[in-house]
């Protein structure tokens, strides 16, 4: 089932840039974190409006959480991309940026992965999507969309840079497993 | 509807090697040699390394990634890059990382490299890196013990970490090999350095020229030698002896050690009859392209097969060598240890 067509992502892209612009207005040093690989373009695309809304070149970075990963030792995991943190973020305010918020789990190791950078004065989480289904005490500041899903469920988001259309979808576990 | 337009990407690349797509697990169990790794593996392997290259940068340069897992580097050979690289490589990735040396062990009593492997893989060892004088020792040890065997050098054999490391250091320049002249000159023969590296390179594309006095060319390699047919046959390569011919025109030159107590007086009349054909001055690295680049796995020989000027100078990559050695091994260990073979 189809859940956000891509003017549906544009909009809540849109707000959320409005929504950090707000919170965190000239001249705090802001700087936006997208998670490989689909929370880069998410991530670039709130450093364009963020821009649009008050003339601001937001630095973006990446983070591949490859080698943070707490199931590393139950499946493989034989893919990683170099993250690249573009300027010193000691001080910095920090959005990070995925597409979808589920267990946590990713959250918790991006976080480990950038306090081996320095010292942010703050790190923040903005998400396209939030599922639900935490299993660690972790929160969004920022969401695009709350989409009640149960556990097995498939969210499957599609980014114009990466996948060639803008879309969310979510599929039952039955149908996800093509059954 | 209103579509996003596609924004030129603002995160810059980190590194010229390109990115393969396909998101398959890696089914090497170990790291014997490079002889039966596809392009796309290699490639795997490197751009593998130019993610952890970029985790050196960081002001913590630590991870938790083999935490729980425990290497043992057992070195029956002299080395000071390639184990302290390796030991390196597995504390940044958060394993724990025990030296085994041949002398000051159990091996000077006589123990047998099987009861010594039996030992380590009694002892919980995930993985062993293993040097060894004889060719083929890794093969051996991969057939014995559980755990992953991951070859340092053996004999006169195989190198395949050295070989990837040179490889990585070609594509940051590069960025493509095909059709890229790699000359590589000196003691072919004794060279496992040179054995890897024949097979990565054409593996990549490039066109490798191999140069050196007739004595230190193996039969094998030499010309009329590796037909296809031939059941040991290997990749096309040059071979050349005179070295202001062959190097002309090329874009990487790697000079070899001269293992001077191979050589003395056997297979060489002196290291400076050596030197005055083949050893890499300014004058001949001014042949190559203008954009070549010189490498040497070290330790050099300085004077002997290269000079001081061009050790040292602009198109030495001779210290890039190393640090890209330390991001190839991580690489490598994280593939085998949690890529799922």
């Amino acid at each position: 089932m189809i859940s956000m067509d891509a003017a549906a992502i544009n909009r809540a892209m849109t707000r959320v840039a409005h929504e950090i612009v707000e919170r965190h207005p000239e001249p705090e040093p802001l700087m936006l974190v997208g998670m490989r690989t689909r929370g880069v373009p998410l991530a670039e695309r709130l450093a364009v409006r963020i821009e649009g809304i008050d003339a601001r070149r937001i630095p973006v970075g990446a983070i591949d959480i490859s080698l943070y990963r707490d199931d590393l030792a139950q499946r493989p995991h034989a893919r990683m991309q170099p993250s690249r943190i573009p300027e010193d973020i000691d001080g910095a305010v920090i959005v990070l940026v995925d597409d979808v918020l589920f267990t946590g789990r990713s959250i918790r190791a991006a976080l480990d992965a950038l306090i081996h950078y320095g010292r942010p004065a703050v790190i923040e989480l903005a998400v396209l999507i939030d599922r639900g289904h935490r299993e660690l005490p972790i929160r969004a500041d920022y969401v695009g969309k709350n989409i009640p899903t149960q556990r097995g469920d498939d969210v499957r988001v599609s980014l114009l840079e990466s996948d060639g259309e803008d879309c969310v979808g979510v599929y039952e576990e039955r149908m996800s497993r093509g059954l | 509807m209103v579509s996003e337009p596609i924004a030129e990407p603002l995160v810059a690349p980190t590194s010229r090697v390109p990115f393969d797509e396909p998101i398959t697990d890696w089914r090497h169990r170990h790291l014997l040699d490079v002889d039966n790794l596809s392009k796309e593996e290699i490639l795997r392997i490197l751009s593998t390394a130019s993610a952890m290259a970029e985790v050196l940068d960081r002001s913590v340069a630590r991870t938790p990634a083999l935490r729980g897992v425990t290497i043992f580097n057992l070195f029956y050979e002299a080395s000071t890059r390639t184990r302290s690289s390796f030991e390196l490589a597995g504390k940044i990735l958060g394993a724990d990382v025990i030296n085994v040396s041949g002398s000051g062990s159990s091996v000077e009593k006589g123990e047998s490299l099987v009861e010594t492997l039996n030992t380590l893989s009694a002892v919980g060892a995930d993985a062993v890196v293993m040097r060894h004088h004889a060719s083929g020792a890794p093969w051996l040890a991969a057939r014995t013990i559980q755990g992953h065997i991951i070859n340092a050098g053996d004999g006169q054999h195989a190198h395949p970490t050295q070989a990837l490391l040179d490889a990585y250091i070609l594509l940051e320049e590069f960025g493509d090999l095909t059709g890229r002249k790699v000359v590589i000159v000196g003691d072919i023969l004794h060279s496992r350095v040179a054995r890897s590296n024949i097979w990565s390179l054409t593996t990549l594309g490039a066109k490798v020229t191999l140069v050196a006095p007739r004595p230190l060319i193996p039969a094998s390699m030499a010309p009329g030698a590796g037909e296809p047919e031939h059941p040991l046959a290997l990749p096309s390569v040059q071979v050349a002896a005179d070295l202001d011919e062959a190097i002309v025109g090329a874009d990487a030159v790697m000079a070899l050690r001269i293992q001077n107590e191979r050589l003395q007086g056997k297979l060489l009349p002196s290291s400076a009859e050596f030197a005055r054909r083949y050893q890499l001055t300014a004058e001949r690295v001014a042949m190559a392209s203008p954009h070549a680049i010189v490498m040497h796995p070290g330790p050099m020989n300085e004077g002997v097969e290269i000079a001081v000027d061009v050790a040292h100078g602009p198109q030495s990559r001779i210290e890039a060598q190393v640090s890209a050695g330390l991001a190839v091994r991580m690489a490598i260990l994280f593939l085998l240890i949690r890529g799922g073979a």
